[in-house]
């Protein structure tokens, strides 16, 4: 090595960024874990003050997270048969009786099938046309790049009204469909622009040598260009499944029943029987689970990074 | 294998022309080495065969076929491509099987291992079968490279400089090998170097390209003894050719503006003083540097010679070769 030497960080040095490092980890984390404890504590306890850090948990959050209940009486309680079940156990402990499922399971599934489905969505279009916008000669390529970009340059929920009306024509609103073909039509822009520029970075002559080779334009596409993109497909589908599983603004605004995803059901929480805070923290807590696995999964993707290749420069 | 035939293939990259009016015949079982400088159209010349890039102008022939609107898979030709190019996400074994599991040959299985084993084996990559591409020496992807069209049975192979970056001993080993399978499998092949050794070796035809255009194609021993211009008696021999100013000696013919003289044109011993400037012991030959009034001549001497700088030799050319004021060849 000339020009430059990189020396070794004293022990001191590690100890200050070790300790940094720390600190920022809980500061992000501490939200986090409120919410994950909150969700064990009873109601009581939730609201408590001073907040209590040590208490004794309880899974009544989550037993109210997946049922209606009905308020009952002291009179009421020596009429009823005991409690069958464990979960009817804590709701009578509460003072009130299940009378049946909550819609959680469903919103629950929604938000699978809603974030999900676009982010495979907006993988699929997007690399096609990353690479296409990466190989072929486009008409207007430039144009056509900038303005896929301008559909973010203002927030998404500026076309609500527009995108409302649009959906109702459509039949669209308040159906799955509907919520993945927006969401895609969303991620769709930063899936483009994201996958061009890891596409723009494997070579072309791994092509070359797939066409030499005896494949079609279509297969080097698929044997050769996908697995060298897996990086690049995997943190953009991570970005795509972030924002559409989080969506709030246009999931209020367009669903109301069937197709309603879970960040516009989890406040809704709090109006049944008082203020469930609970409850509440253990719908998000649920909630956080698939993106922590789907993130989890593409991590060795992530991590592996680019992969210099066996071309000579 | 086949015959490939290019006429007047003309190509342009912008302003830049990197093939003007090629016309070339690469006969059926020949070895065809390309020699010129970079930019004199040598790589270009294969991706056209290839139908990597299309000509401008022109027709490719394969066996009287034109292959013009074809596919290069299509074509089925084997390529060896100067940068390698691996596939980084696959081992060694599953890059040489790569074009063996093509739609275009499907090869059954079994085949595809006992040719794997084959290719491997000639060229001493076998115990690197299982390493990814990524994880092998500069020499080593280049053999997998070679390999990768060695697999297949192509109407023609082409290759660019495919032994431009192994050590002395295996690329002697392997010019040995190429020409060896290519005799033997009666396979045609298109090379690209700029190594003369390989030329000279290998080829059964060289095609010296200037700027684009073909100056010359014919046997090696012809494009060395019989050069149509002092470009293409530069590009072989070595040492290289001296070119010097007609007048230098007597009796040059009429016209003739430069005379080209090799180490066999030169005859050490009688006629006009030069000087030693420099000696040079190869082992297996000693270079002679000479000047005679401030031009520089190159020629071989005895291994054994106990000239030394500041002596006084004497030369007489040969049957030189004699160029005219545009390097062109007057016979």
């Amino acid at each position: 090595m000339s020009g430059f030497s990189v020396t070794e960080p004293s022990n001191r040095q590690k100890w200050i960024a070790a300790v940094l490092v720390i600190l920022y980890a809980l500061i992000t984390i501490a939200p986090l874990l409120w919410i994950i404890a909150t969700g064990f504590k009873s109601p009581e306890d939730a609201i408590a003050y001073p907040p209590k850090v040590l208490f004794e948990p309880s899974l009544e959050g989550y037993v109210n997270l997946f049922t209606t209940r009905t308020r009952i009486t002291e009179g009421m309680q020596q009429t009823l048969p005991p409690p069958a079940t464990w979960y009817q156990q804590i709701a009578r402990d509460s003072g009130t009786m299940i009378a049946g499922p909550s819609r959680y399971g469903q919103r629950f599934l929604n938000s699978v099938v809603i974030g999900f489905g676009s982010t495979f969505l907006s993988i699929f279009f997007g690399t096609l046309a990353a690479y296409a916008f990466s190989r072929f000669r486009v008409p207007i390529k430039d144009d056509l790049l900038f303005f896929i970009l301008s559909t973010r340059m203002m927030p998404p929920i500026a076309v609500a009204i527009p995108i409302f009306l649009m959906f109702r024509q459509l039949g669209l609103n308040d159906t799955q469909l509907g919520m993945i073909l927006l969401y895609t039509a969303v991620n769709l822009s930063l899936a483009v622009w994201l996958l061009k520029g890891f596409i723009d970075e494997i070579p072309l002559e791994y092509e070359e040598a797939a066409l030499i080779d005896g494949y079609t334009r279509f297969q080097a596409f698929y044997k050769v260009v996908l697995p060298q993109a897996a990086t690049g497909i995997a943190s953009t589908a991570i970005f795509c499944l972030i924002f559409a599983w989080n969506e709030y603004a246009f999931a209020v605004l367009l669903t109301s029943g069937t197709a309603q995803t879970a960040p516009p059901f989890i406040p809704t929480i709090i109006g049944v029987g008082g203020q469930d805070w609970p409850a509440v923290a253990a719908g998000a807590t649920l909630f956080l689970i698939p993106v922590m696995i789907f993130t989890i999964l593409l991590r060795k993707h992530l991590l592996r990074g680019i992969t210099f290749g066996a071309v000579r420069k | 294998m086949a015959e490939v035939t290019l006429r007047n293939i003309s190509k342009s990259f912008g302003p830049q022309v990197a093939l003007a009016d090629v016309s070339m015949t690469v006969p059926d079982g020949s070895f065809v080495v390309l020699l010129g400088p970079t930019g004199a159209g040598k790589t270009t010349t294969l991706r056209m065969i290839s139908g990597l890039d299309r000509p401008d102008s022109g027709t490719i022939l394969v066996d009287g076929t034109d292959v013009g609107a074809h596919s290069p898979a299509e074509r089925n030709m084997a390529m060896v491509f100067q940068q390698y190019s691996l596939y980084p996400h696959l081992s060694v074994h599953d890059n040489l099987a790569f074009p063996l599991k093509s739609p275009m040959l499907r090869t059954p299985r079994d085949e595809i291992a006992r040719k794997v084993a084959e290719v491997a084996e000639i060229l001493q990559i076998s115990h690197k079968l299982d390493n990814k591409a990524t994880e092998l020496s500069g020499g080593e992807m280049q053999r997998v490279s070679i390999g990768r069209a060695l697999v297949r049975d192509p109407q023609i192979y082409l290759m660019d400089e495919p032994l431009s970056s192994l050590d002395a001993k295996l690329r002697s080993d392997l010019r040995i090998e190429l020409k060896r399978i290519q005799a033997s499998m009666g396979a045609t092949l298109l090379y690209v170097t700029h190594d003369q050794i390989e030329a000279m070796t290998m080829a059964t035809h060289i095609g010296v390209l200037d700027e684009g255009r073909l100056v010359q194609f014919g046997p090696p021993r012809e494009i060395y003894e019989n050069p149509v211009s002092i470009y293409a008696a530069s590009r072989l021999g070595s040492p290289k050719i001296n070119i010097l100013p007609a007048d230098l000696f007597p009796g040059a013919p009429a016209g003739a503006a430069h005379i080209g003289l090799r180490p066999e044109h030169i005859r050490l011993g009688e006629g006009i003083e030069a000087r030693v400037k420099r000696v040079e012991h190869l082992g297996d030959q000693t270079r002679l540097h000479l000047t005679i009034n401030n031009h520089d001549l190159i020629t071989l001497t005895d291994p054994h010679t106990t000239d030394k700088p500041g002596d006084t030799v004497k030369i007489t050319p040969q049957t030189p070769l004699c160029f005219d004021a545009g390097g062109d060849r007057i016979k």
